[in-house]
């Protein structure tokens, strides 16, 4: 693809990134009410790990540092579909996107990565500012965001943050495609983000679950929207089975975007407009 | 204020009916928030398995204390709807100015707002995860347990309302109301949902004494199950503790009445 073709893409991802970036306010609120939720789920963990930690999967340091991660990085989370294209569902401006000489998949794809790039940049360095320097610094180190262990779970946490970022926006045209099929968000909505907090590894890191469930947990495409990128993070998966779960990652974002393709352009043929 | 409860039968009754209009959208919406809780009861659970015990408590233990948190919570956040929409819905578009014209309490017309039916969702899984705690644990339930039980959710009621009457009145300033107020709520319900003393003291003492979510949830529930507490207070305390959700309710809509002397219309 030459670059001129490649243009309008890149502006709706700069448009969309400026216009979210706007909501500071928003940045603000959830970044508090991610310290308040983040402090329960720490206080949670030393208060089990204070009665012995023989079976725990990790240290209680590692999993402060996770569960801060996590709180970070929330907003990459795919609850819901894109609010703008549940609007154009609505209203029946969806019909407006089959004009565009672009390709739709594309196009959203975009959006989804602004959208979700944009909300997260703020809240993420407010917190990894918060528990990972002013923590430290202030002597509670313990309870704050420790540093990657060595050099290579760094660039390993790069790769896999890389995968994140686009499963992230991959599992979002999942959701997006079902509201142009459905026409509704709300019972979707509901299941997908209980799956999306419980499959992730945000409330509980996968590790704690039962140990003969743990290959399929991690195996399943939600595992590398928090749990993949953070065990790899402090050193819990490392070497080759952190490339198996990065590979996992960018499998899953290839296996999503081709499903979700074809969905959108079947749904996309036989549209009904609601609305004038 | 016989007239009062009959108004508020009728605005209720309307609205029930409303919502049941759509009877796909209400039971999809009602698995939805029965889902997106009863999840936060696995990972528990999941903890649970690896650690066995939480500072003295065993998951039947704990599974009373979150079921209890939130079936109250669930109740304060189905009658509540009004107040927590208050200001976008009523300041920023002026509406409320209606509500002062007519010959009737705001407190009541906010009540009467909306009852969220979907709310059902989220009290069963309290219910649910109560049940499985009476059923994991061996505890002697007297009819006064049962009724210690009942005014420690009349009182977590009374103390979830008063948040969201809290956060209604900031709109009095902000007009769009704060986010941040759900720190408190959904914050709040999600810290009482594990017994106090396996907090540490600053945010223990937060819950007890600044916003007292203890008093409702952990003291009374100590009382109905009859065991001492760890931290140390004595065992009169858990019975009456829920008075202090009354009072905190009391507080809220004093600030109430003194945001409305504020208020300034905003819409049209």
């Amino acid at each position: 693809m030459s670059g001129l073709a490649l243009r309008p893409y890149l502006a709706v991802f700069s448009g969309r990134l400026q216009l979210t970036l706007q909501y500071r306010a928003a940045a603000l609120a959830g970044f508090a009410t991610q310290l308040w939720f983040g402090a329960i789920r720490v206080l949670i963990f030393a208060a089990f790990y204070a009665g012995g930690a023989a079976h725990a999967p990790m240290s209680l340091a590692n999993a402060i540092t996770y569960t801060w991660l996590g709180q970070a990085f929330l907003a990459f989370l795919p609850w819901y579909p894109d609010p703008d294209i549940v609007e154009m569902v609505r209203t029946g401006a969806v019909a407006y996107e089959r004009l565009r000489p672009v390709d739709t998949y594309g196009w959203w794809y975009m959006r989804a990565l602004a959208w979700s790039l944009a909300r997260v940049a703020p809240r993420a360095a407010l917190m990894v500012g918060f528990a990972g320097v002013l923590l430290p610094l202030v002597g509670l180190g313990q309870w704050g965001l420790a540093p990657p262990p060595s050099f290579a779970a760094a660039g390993l946490f790069a790769l896999s943050a890389l995968g994140m970022v686009l499963l992230s926006a991959a599992v979002t045209l999942i959701l997006d495609v079902i509201i142009v099929s459905t026409l509704d968000d709300r019972g979707t909505n509901a299941v997908a983000s209980s799956l999306v907090n419980l499959l992730s590894g945000l409330i509980v890191p996968l590790a704690f679950f039962p140990d003969w469930l743990r290959p399929w947990l991690r195996a399943q495409p939600f595992a590398g929207l928090i749990d993949i990128p953070f065990s790899i993070y402090f050193g819990g998966l490392s070497g080759w089975s952190a490339v198996g779960a990065i590979a996992t990652q960018f499998g899953w974002v290839a296996a999503l975007v081709v499903f979700a393709r074809w969905r959108l352009a079947a749904a996309m043929a036989r549209l009904q407009v609601q609305g004038g | 204020m016989l007239n009062a409860l009959a108004l508020y039968g009728r605005y209720t009754a309307a609205s029930v009916r409303g919502q049941l209009a759509y009877p796909t959208s209400f039971a999809l919406m009602t698995l939805g928030a029965f889902l997106i809780t009863i999840i936060d009861f696995i990972g528990v659970w999941a903890l649970f398995q690896r650690f066995g015990h939480l500072g003295g408590w065993t998951l039947g233990d704990v599974a009373l204390f979150y079921g209890l948190t939130c079936v109250s919570f669930a109740i304060a956040d189905a009658i509540t709807r009004g107040f927590d929409v208050f200001g976008p819905t009523f300041v920023k578009t002026g509406a409320f100015d209606r509500l002062l014209l007519r010959p009737r309490s705001t407190v009541l017309q906010l009540l009467a707002y909306e009852l969220r039916l979907t709310r059902v969702g989220r009290l069963a899984q309290g219910a649910l995860v109560f049940a499985i705690g009476v059923a994991l644990t061996h505890y002697h339930w007297s009819a006064g347990a049962v009724a210690i039980l009942a005014f420690a959710i009349a009182g977590g009621v009374a103390l979830f309302s008063g948040l969201l009457v809290m956060q209604a009145t900031l709109a009095f300033w902000t007009v769009e109301g704060l986010e941040v107020a759900n720190v408190l709520t959904y914050g709040g319900q999600a810290a009482a949902q594990y017994p106090m003393n396996v907090y540490a003291a600053w945010f223990r003492n937060l819950l007890i004494f600044a916003v007292p979510i203890g008093c409702v949830t952990y003291l009374p529930m100590l009382a109905a199950i009859g065991r001492a507490d760890p931290l140390g207070s004595p065992a009169w305390v858990g019975p009456v503790a829920p008075v202090a959700g009354f009072a905190f309710l009391g507080l809220a809509l004093f600030t109430w009445r003194f945001g409305i002397r504020r208020y300034a219309s905003a819409g049209a």
